[in-house]
């Protein structure tokens, strides 16, 4: 016997990153997005022109104070932008006409409506975590899904409202599902490594989809690649006449499947499987679980929840596709998946911030603020950082190590068969 | 004279833990000291306050009356003060003479080495502490009791007077280790001082001259072989009353319960490391499976739980064939498993307990109804095995990782255990455990075949294995040498047998390795 048996198998670099990043409950994320808008702030004060004149010009103190108004003013009109104006919206309320309230409470809505997609592939990226695997294919199962979803809404004729929905959701889903299982056929069987695979199977999927738009799937009459617009039957229901006010069903269906990943994942014996796979793969193994077969499940599934995000937008709002659609929320959901922790409910609150940021920056870059879109993704990115790094949190914020791990998230790095 | 090594009073203190507290050690010129405890009550921390990779809270350390100031092993080698490390320090491709000379290399006309000077620096020091060796030989070549010689001339070489043994004995054969002693003899008589770390009982009080126990990180005491016996110093290991001796009643032999055949099973290297093994172990039986780790011990109970596909061969569990099954068609014909390293394989250290207890029944009834998981039930049957299994946890939603070695070991012991099964394959189940843990495990094996269950113990601690089988089967490169009644045969036999050594069956393994030769051709 020796004491060295003792320690924990060896760990590499991207385990240990893993670990660290899904230890340390939810101070971490919450603090990180802290960080974030401060940093953001910082960086709106030293880009604005206001602060370095006040500081040629008066004094020191007055130049803080202009940059620390400048950031106030961002922040409000973000805020703003992705809440609404709060008096505005009393005052509607107050007033009580349909139409100014549909106007007061429109970017709330917007921010949901920005929100629903990244819920979707967050789910993907964070089922594929459970699991032990880093689905980067998400976008391209996102682009599938809407290509699938949206032949279904323009080809299939003749159903009502009530079967067709459902069949183009899932049709889309499927469409995700197929090139979620590509990836995870190839890696049980092969050993060959979901992330080349993915980011691989992402360029195949954007340029099929742009080969289909442009000859079978185009639209009569036009040369552009595009395909028809769906059928009214297939339209995700919306809940106002208004052609403006987007807010559809899909955000609903959205926390539906958050609730129900969740049920999966925690109460079921397939969930149970997919964690134990995730969590430690030998285990797995010894206990009669065929990590293949969850590899395949869950990279299919994962693919199916990113297929529901492309089926979402072209049956909830463009009701058509152009290959200009793909917009990178696949990626997007890598970063919502990591903030949340791999957990349902962090996933949605995630997406929703995510749908906040994106909204809300729709206002800042408007005058008077006039603040580049790109703050939000720099903001974004910080708080990823801060997120993946908790050992910056930690000592800024003074936090102690955390004694139990979380289980979930883990991924086995480069080379990990 | 002064001590040659006196740690006084040293105390070092992790979050949460006091790992030595006031801890002294005086070690005197000659003598081989030895360093008792069981895993974590603080042997290796002290030692490694001693290299300088701790700093301690309080302290001194008195290297031939010279106060050591300590911040680096550098200082503590520069003292004179050497490790055998339980796992050697060596490079497998360079030979022995290189591997001495590394990092403290002789060099001629500038930066050319020179090999023939340390080569003869080897050979003189081997020459002088009797420790018989080739400094031209590969350390790749070498076995590992020699390989172990290879650490010592290295401490040799950098003029070490103090020398530490880290569980020197853990990779040897009962040879190899009666080996080590006389060595170890030889270095004290030429006035070398030795300490030996080391939770084996029966070798402190064959070599050691005085023996300090810590528990806990305090000193339980300190005696002399002639003062203690095995059980005195279990008991001041752990803290009360022992019982060592393994009661056994006689069961009747029933059917077999499992049943191998010219197994071979290759390892990852696509090498035989089972090569065409045969034994059968009946209802009523523990079959122990005695060897020096590394024989195909590993390869063999990952092929007989499914783990590995065996190459070729017959494996028949109760009466069927389950040389190709799942695991979990295995585990379902009626299996239990105590795998070899707990925490890779027997548990998820991130689950709770209570995940932990189902881990491969969590699909059948009363856990699962459909595909829902029932909660209610999976902690009404951990609360119960807690307390039968005697667990000791805050609570069954407690982290598996976050128990002491031996509660672990209870998890997947409870897990097994109260399943129905016709067959247990215990492999090292008490590999680093404490005395109290491995008494308790013990009982639970021989309860276990009690109660009519065949029982296959693959363990590399010969007493272990000794004590608790009914026969034993020696394994030696992959395969089984010999398999002997375990009331007829001794130590010294079984010792023979681990190192490849049969008297009587050489014959019959030559065939077998003839035979095995052909299967596998054909198999390819």
């Amino acid at each position: 016997m020796n004491e060295t048996k003792e320690k924990a198998p060896q760990k590499n670099a991207a385990q240990i990153f893993f670990e660290e990043m899904r230890g340390g409950s939810v101070a971490i994320p919450i603090l990180a997005i802290i960080s974030g808008f401060i940093l953001g702030g910082l960086i709106v004060a030293i880009t604005s022109d206001e602060m370095y004149i006040a500081f040629q010009e008066g004094s020191t103190v007055l130049g803080l104070k202009i940059g620390f108004n400048e950031a106030v003013e961002a922040f409000k009109a973000l805020f703003i932008g992705a809440f609404g104006n709060p008096s505005e919206i009393w005052a509607a309320f107050r007033g009580g006409d349909d139409i100014a309230i549909q106007a007061a409470i429109k970017p709330f809505l917007e921010t949901l409506v920005q929100s629903t997609p990244f819920i979707f592939v967050g789910l993907s990226v964070a089922l594929g975590f459970r699991t032990g695997l880093f689905n980067i294919g998400a976008e391209g199962q996102l682009v599938i899904g809407s290509v699938t979803a949206v032949w279904a809404g323009y080809a299939i004729t003749g159903l009502p409202a009530l079967i067709h929905i459902p069949l183009a959701l899932l049709i889309g889903a499927l469409g995700g599902a197929l090139w979620g299982f590509i990836p995870g056929w190839l890696k049980a069987k092969t050993g060959g490594h979901e992330v080349i695979n993915t980011i691989m199977l992402n360029f195949v999927a954007a340029n099929l989809t742009f080969w289909l738009l442009k000859y079978p799937m185009l639209a009569p009459n036009r040369t552009d690649p595009i395909s028809p617009d769906i059928l009214d039957s297939a339209k995700l229901f919306r809940f106002f006449a208004d052609e403006e006010m987007r807010f559809h069903i899909g955000f609903f269906i959205a926390l539906a499947l958050g609730a129900l990943v969740y049920w999966f994942l925690f109460k079921t014996k397939w969930g149970f499987e997919l964690r134990t796979v995730g969590s430690n793969p030998d285990a797995a193994r010894y206990a009669g679980i065929n990590p293949a077969r969850s590899i395949i499940i869950a990279m299919s599934l994962s693919g199916a929840l990113a297929g529901l995000a492309g089926a979402n937008e072209v049956l909830g709002l463009n009701h058509n596709l152009a290959p200009a659609a793909a917009t990178g929320y696949g990626f997007d959901g890598i970063a919502i998946a990591l903030l949340g922790k791999s957990q349902p409910l962090g996933v949605v609150l995630s997406a929703l911030l995510f749908g906040t940021l994106r909204n809300g920056g729709n206002t800042l870059k408007r005058p008077p603020t006039s603040v580049p879109i790109d703050l939000i993704l720099i903001m974004q990115a910080f708080i990823l950082v801060f997120v993946a790094a908790p050992a910056i949190v930690r000592t800024i914020y003074r936090l102690r190590e955390p004694e139990e791990v979380e289980e979930g998230v883990f991924v086995r790095g480069w080379g990990g068969s | 004279m002064a001590p040659v090594l006196e740690l006084k009073n040293i105390t070092k203190r992790f979050p949460g833990v006091l790992a030595n507290d006031q801890i002294d050690l005086t070690l005197e010129q000659g003598e081989i000291h030895a360093l008792l405890g069981e895993n974590g009550a603080g042997k290796t921390t002290l030692m490694n306050i001693l290299f300088g990779l701790y700093n301690a809270d309080a302290g001194e350390i008195l290297i031939k009356g010279n106060h050591l100031v300590t911040g680096s092993s550098k200082d503590a080698i520069s003292a004179g003060v050497g490790m055998v490390h339980q796992h050697f320090m060596l490079v497998p491709v360079f030979t022995v003479t290189e591997n001495v000379m590394l990092g403290d290399e002789i060099t001629k006309y500038g930066e050319i080495l020179d090999r023939t000077a340390a080569a003869d620096r080897v050979r003189e020091i081997s020459q002088r502490y009797n420790l018989e060796i080739d400094p031209d030989a590969y350390v790749k070549d070498l076995p590992v009791g020699v390989q172990q010689r290879v650490e010592i001339i290295k401490l040799l070489y950098r003029k070490a007077d103090i020398l530490i043994f880290d569980e020197p004995t853990a990779v040897l054969t009962p040879q190899e280790a009666d080996e080590l002693v006389n060595i170890m003899r030889s270095l004290v008589n030429q006035g070398k001082s030795i300490i030996f770390i080391t939770h084996k009982l029966r070798e402190v009080l064959a070599v050691a001259d005085r023996i300090t126990v810590i528990r806990q990180g305090k000193v339980v005491g300190t005696t002399t072989p002639a003062q203690a016996d095995q059980n005195t110093l279990a008991s001041m290991m752990v803290g009360r009353e022992v019982d060592l001796q393994v009661k056994k009643e006689a069961v009747e032999k029933g059917e077999v319960i499992l049943e191998v055949e010219d197994l071979i099973v290759l390892d990852d290297r696509h090498q035989a490391a089972v090569n065409s093994v045969s034994f059968e172990v009946r209802a009523g039986e523990i079959l122990g499976v005695a060897g020096v780790q590394g024989n195909g011990q590993t390869e063999l109970v990952e092929a007989l739980t499914g783990l590995r596909s065996p190459l070729d061969g017959k494996i028949e569990l109760l009466g069927k064939d389950v040389s190709q099954a799942t695991p979990r068609e295995i585990t379902e014909i009626g299996s239990a498993h105590i795998p070899e390293d707990r925490q890779r394989d027997g548990l998820v250290l991130t689950y709770s307990i209570a995940d932990n207890l189902i881990l491969n029944t969590y699909y059948l009834d009363p856990f699962a109804k459909g595909p829902i998981l029932q909660q209610e039930e999976i902690y009404k049957t951990a609360e119960e095995l807690v307390e039968k299994f005697d667990i000791r946890t805050p609570s069954i939603i407690t982290q598996a990782g976050s128990l002491s070695g031996g509660n672990q070991q209870k998890v997947i012991v409870a897990r097994e255990f109260s399943r129905s099964t016709k067959l247990l394959i215990a492999s090292q189940p008490t590999r680093g455990l404490d005395v109290g843990s491995v008494e308790y495990i013990h009982h639970q094996l021989i309860e276990k075949r009690g109660s009519g269950s065949a029982v296959l113990l693959v363990s590399t601690e010969l007493d272990e294995v000794m004590e608790l089988s009914d026969r034993i089967a020696v394994m030696y490169r992959g395969k089984i040498v010999d398999v002997v009644d375990a009331e007829q045969t001794t130590k010294e036999m079984v010792g023979l047998l681990m190192a490849g050594i049969s008297p009587n069956g050489a014959g019959k393994q030559l065939e077998a390795s003839k035979k095995t030769k052909k299967n596998k051709t054909n198999n390819k």
